[in-house]
């Protein structure tokens, strides 16, 4: 299946990647690639096939309700790339 | 002899015994680092200071006779492990910054066990690649030939083992990134069954695949550094909570009356005729061992590639959308809008290949798409997961090639993805099925390893040690080391 | 409603259940920390770490389903819901999708003309609260304060069953209710506790087919919800009688103009890309557990009225008001108990009325009152054993409510106590008769209205203390001596 740079816009966007043009033309040959190899899938005939979402065929575990973790703020906002009064900065949020 | 050749059993028993120190193996491993690993580039982060020390507490605990039969051996964590304190990149320009506030249960439990943390091996970025290449710190060479992959993801591990720089190295294995490095490496690699080790503090690629394991000289080490590190942890839910055998007790077992299944989907024509003699004379010497040599059949083994690449890249592209610049990891310095600081951060900080497989991902789980390939993907995946169980009912094991070729040129395949994800036609299916697999030298063609690979059913590790580890008691294969490399500094 | 245009309305509570932990991680839920200090490496995202549910979490959820009479899922799954949000630390927020924990489900509810009907619920499913984005004093750029994340909420959703914003305000109160009745929710707007989505759409009159709807996001009170689905009406209704079309949207509500606007922002290349978390396995709920659960649960808002005006022969009015919480009721109940089944009446009135009146004045809930439910009874007791009359008792509570003391001893201090003695009756009416003697032949004469005006001068000479029933036989048989 081939895709068009349109395509590959889109779903850059989706995914909040930048995409210059070069990048979305590689990306529309390459992507096309992967596709033709996975549209080998759609031949196949799965009637019937219960989809296996895991390979762990088990309940969800659940934990006891109590509370075990400590503020981690500081050492976590080390890592931050920008951190100011114990909030995480990011440009401006438009809502 | 190329570094230390001692085994990890027979390091632990010098280490109780104190004919050596940790200390003294930990110096040692530092120093072939130092000395070769520019020509290498195995190592991403080394970490001389916490190691000594690391080192000589278990010495003292040696000392007291507390220590246990791990304690003061050196091991290194593929960068993948979360490591408090140190930096834990993913080989990711992302998290090149990156400093983990806490450890994975891997880590914690291999420390916990006395093994003493030399550092962080290099590996595909995000694990996603089959020869190392797509990491930020550079490809990693193969030490049998430097202008060669030692396969990926988990390439740095596999190099360091194979060049003798540690005895072992953790390392995870998602479609075949502990087996497929070990097999082209000339070493064992050594993948549990999912659900057997802890994915907590293992940066997730494909959590439905992901499975952390270790990559060693031989089964026998695989197997006791894998009892330390497996185990049920409350903080996977994922997690299995199922005792774990002693799997050193179950090696000595004869392979008489054993049943090993071997497919003929895994013979087809992309397998290399050399790689294939060597196949066959590996399961010669197990029928000689005393198996019984099975056929079964795989009829959907083919579909494994593509049924791969779409659950694989669907998963990372939600596991990977936490890397937005906001709390951790790279954020670009050109951004002006929210919008744009998400859009080039991620395209700053993610290399080609970890953002092809997000676009796939974001492609097949998209309106529209997610039935014609996610959930036509699930269908296939438990295809291939009832092909296997099914074998299993009437195998104990079963046996076939790890890689369709040996270790193939570095460059080679990096233009054409799908060329790249041909690489893993025969590991995947393992990790589809969530069961345990291995990989154990089995000869050489044209100088280079070839890796026999030996699956068990689901949370049957024992059964494959144990023929892993028999077929290594009447080989010598997994013995022979490369030539160390030019020493010098790293670039 | 204009004529001719008849409005649908569903509508998503998001409840934050009351459990001490986070949904998925073991950070505390206490509102008002310190910003992300409440925020663990699993609320956070981190690179490696994953989510183990919380079982509480499971229960309050399991408890509502049962409230609704709404079927519990044996297997329910957790999905990702993907989308970029600063305030979304993993890049998608973990929900339940195809299969929910509850399914199903009713509600009755009540309107002001008396009138009941049933809302149909579709279904309530577990997932994980976002962040907070703060928009002020950053020097142009966003705070985020993770203190939030991963908050268990239970989103309950509606059929479209509603065809007014009377009524949509009218469910939000009755889940609200419920919610805090069975202890699954605090249900404070303030704190965002309780949040709500409605989904507004017109369709002609007797039309079957469903008009295009809009969704107005994040209400945070009844009269919001109100007005923002009246508006919302009058607006669709004006677009499409101007021969436009709906465009389905998401809109804010704007409290300070009354009105609604788009939220476009939120709308571009909507596609949440939805799939079966693989870090979480199918949550199963058992029998037993369900059975656990139902045990528990207290006797729910309807049956307890049902249950007061059969017992204790209170109008349904009265039963439904003393049910509005669970709280209130059992107030009720045990100024009853106190007083003696024979004065369900009496004890009705007075909390309907006195005590609720002053927990309004002082914008108090019920388990804050000044007068508790042993103190009323004690009050109520005096009315009905005639020590005081209601007037007086009116009295005495307010020198209850500031805190003077028990009734009985206000009684005594201020000398309260009814004159129920005859003779000290008859001497002031007597009194009052000797001081009017115009009035006295006038009422003789015929005027009965002045009979009032007696009886209020009577009243007056005893500081109000005359037993009214006896004031009035006696100045009846002395006046028509
Ligand atoms: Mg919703
Ligand atoms: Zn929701």
């Amino acid at each position: 299946m081939a895709l068009s740079k349109e395509d590959v816009r889109h779903i850059a966007q989706l995914a909040r990647l930048a995409l210059s043009e070069e990048e979305a033309a590689d990306y529309a040959a390459k992507l096309s690639r992967i596709l033709d190899l996975v549209d080998q899938l759609r031949q196949v005939d799965t009637q019937g096939v219960v989809p296996m979402a895991h390979p762990l065929d088990m309940a969800q575990r659940l934990r006891p309700d109590v509370v075990t973790e400590e503020d981690c703020r500081d050492l976590c906002q080390q890592n931050a790339p920008r951190a100011e009064g114990g909030l995480y900065l990011v440009p401006r949020v438009i809502d | 002899m190329q570094g230390d050749d001692r085994s990890i059993a027979e390091l632990a028993r010098a280490l109780r015994e104190r004919s050596t120190s940790s200390r003294e193996l930990v110096a040692a491993s530092l120093a072939r680092i130092e000395r070769f690993d520019g020509a290498l580039n195995a190592f991403i982060t080394v970490t001389p200071e916490q190691a000594l020390a690391a080192a000589d507490a278990a010495d003292a605990r040696l000392a007291r006779g507390e220590g246990g039969p791990l304690t003061g051996v050196p091991i290194a964590h593929k960068d993948i492990f979360c490591t408090r304190g140190v930096a834990t990149t993913c080989a990711s320009k992302m998290l090149a910054n990156f400093i983990s506030p806490y450890d994975a249960t891997v880590v914690e439990r291999l420390a916990a066990a006395g093994l003493v943390c030399v550092g962080k091996t290099n590996m595909d970025e995000f694990a996603m690649g089959s020869s190392n290449e797509t990491s930020f710190f550079g490809p990693v060479r193969n030490p049998w030939d430097l202008e060669r992959s030692p396969g990926g993801s988990s390439g740095g591990s596999a190099a360091a083992v194979a060049a003798g720089l540690v005895p072992a190295a953790t390392g995870t294995d998602t479609g075949g990134s502990i087996r497929q490095p070990a097999a082209l490496s000339g070493i064992t690699g050594f993948k549990p069954s999912y659900g057997r080790v802890s994915r907590y503090g293992m940066i997730a690629f494909a959590s439905s695949l992901d499975q952390a394991g270790i990559l060693a000289r031989s089964a026998e080490d695989a197997a006791l550094v894998v009892e330390a590190m497996a185990g049920f942890d409350p903080r996977d839910s994922t997690s299995a909570d199922l005792p774990v055998p002693r799997y050193v007790a179950e090696l000595g077992r004869p392979l008489a009356g054993r049943r090993i299944g071997v497919p003929p989907e895994f013979f087809d024509a992309g397998l290399d005729a050399g790689c294939a003699a060597r196949l066959r004379e590996a399961l010669e010497v197990l029928r000689q061992l005393g198996a019984e040599i099975v056929d079964v059949s795989l009829p959907h083994l083919g579909l494994s590639v593509p049924t791969y690449y779409i659950v694989a890249p669907a998963e990372a592209s939600s596991n990977l959308a936490r890397f937005d610049g906001v709390r951790f990891g790279h954020r670009s310095t050109a951004a002006g809008s929210l919008e744009e600081m998400y859009k080039r951060s991620r395209q700053e900080g993610f290399g080609a290949e970890v953002r092809r497989r997000i676009m796939t991902g974001t492609y097949v789980l998209s309106t529209g798409y997610y039935d014609a390939y996610y959930l036509q993907a699930q269908k296939a995946r438990k295809l291939i997961a009832e092909d296997l169980r099914r074998a299993f009912d009437r195998v104990d094991v079963i046996a076939g090639p790890t890689t369709p070729t040996p270790a193939f040129r570095l460059g080679e395949k990096t233009d054409d993805p799908v060329q790249m994800y041909l690489n893993d036609i025969y590991t995947i299916a393992v990790n589809l099925a969530g069961v345990p697999g291995i990989s154990v030298p089995c000869g050489f063609v044209d100088g280079l390893p070839v890796g026999l690979q030996l699956i068990g059913p689901a949370f049957g590790e024992a059964a494959v040690l144990n023929v892993a580890h028999q077929y290594q008691c009447a080989t010598d294969w997994h013995r022979r080391r490369p030539a160390d490399p030019p020493a010098g500094a790293k670039r | 409603m204009s004529g001719g245009w008849e409005p649908v309305i569903g509508l998503e509570i998001h409840a934050q259940l009351a459990t001490r932990s986070k949904i998925f991680s073991g950070a505390a839920t206490a509102y008002g920390a310190a910003p992300n200090t409440q925020a663990c490496l699993v609320d956070l995202g981190y690179p490696g770490v994953l989510p183990v549910l919380n079982a509480e979490a499971v229960r309050l959820a399991v408890r509502f389903g049962l409230a609704i009479g709404a079927s519990i899922a044996s297997r329910s799954v957790f999905a990702r819901k993907n989308y970029f949000y600063p305030d979304l630390p993993k890049g998608y927020q973990i929900s339940q999708y195809e299969l929910p924990v509850v399914q199903g489900g009713s509600l009755r509810i009540e309107l002001d003309d008396g009138s009941s009907r049933t809302v149909r619920l579709t279904r309530a499913h577990l997932e994980e609260d976002a962040g907070k984005s703060l928009h002020e004093n950053f020097h142009g750029l966003s705070g985020i304060d993770l203190n939030r994340a991963g908050t268990p909420l239970l989103e309950i959703v509606s059929e479209p069953d509603m065809r007014s914003a009377k009524e949509a305000a009218a469910y939000m109160r009755r889940i609200h209710q419920l919610v805090r009745w069975i202890g699954i929710c605090d249900g404070n707007m303030q704190e965002g506790s309780f949040r709500c989505d409605a989904n507004v759409s017109v369709r002609p009159a007797g039309s079957t087919q469903l008009g295009t709807r809009t969704e107005i996001k994040n209400l945070n009170s009844f009269r919001f919800l109100e007005r923002a689905i009246l508006f919302e009406i009058d607006r669709q209704i004006g677009v499409l009688e101007d021969g436009g079309r709906i465009v389905q949207e998401t809109r804010l509500y704007d409290p300070d103009r009354d009105q609604t606007r788009s939220m476009r922002s939120k709308e571009e290349a909507n596609d949440y890309r939805y799939f079966p978390d693989p870090d979480l396995l199918p949550l199963e709920i058992s029998e037993a557990l369900i059975a656990e659960v139902r045990a528990t649960l207290p006797e729910l808002p309807d049956a307890r009225a049902q249950r007061l005006v059969a017992e204790a022969g209170l109008g349904a009015g009265e039963a439904t008001l003393l049910t509005a919480s669970r709280e209130l009721a059992d107030y009720f109940e045990a100024v009853l108990a106190a007083v003696g089944p024979g004065h369900a009446r009496l004890a009705a009135t007075w909390v309907n009325g006195e005590l609720a009146a002053a927990l309004n004045r002082d914008a108090l809930g019920i388990e804050a009152a000044r007068v508790d439910a042993q103190a009323l009874a004690g009050l109520l007791a005096r009315i009905a054993d005639q020590t005081i009359s209601g007037k007086i008792a009116k009295e005495v509570f307010e020198a209850m409510w500031a805190g003077e003391g028990s009734a009985d001893q206000i009684i005594d201090r201020k000398g309260l106590r009814q004159i129920t003695d005859s003779s000290a009756l008859e001497q002031v009416i007597d009194q009052v008769i000797a001081a009017n003697p115009g009035q006295v032949a006038e009422y003789r004469a015929g005027k009965d209205k002045l009979f009032g005006f007696f009886v209020g001068q009577v009243m007056k000479l005893t500081a109000g203390k005359g037993n009214p029933a006896q004031v009035n036989e006696l100045l009846r048989r002395k006046l028509a001596s």
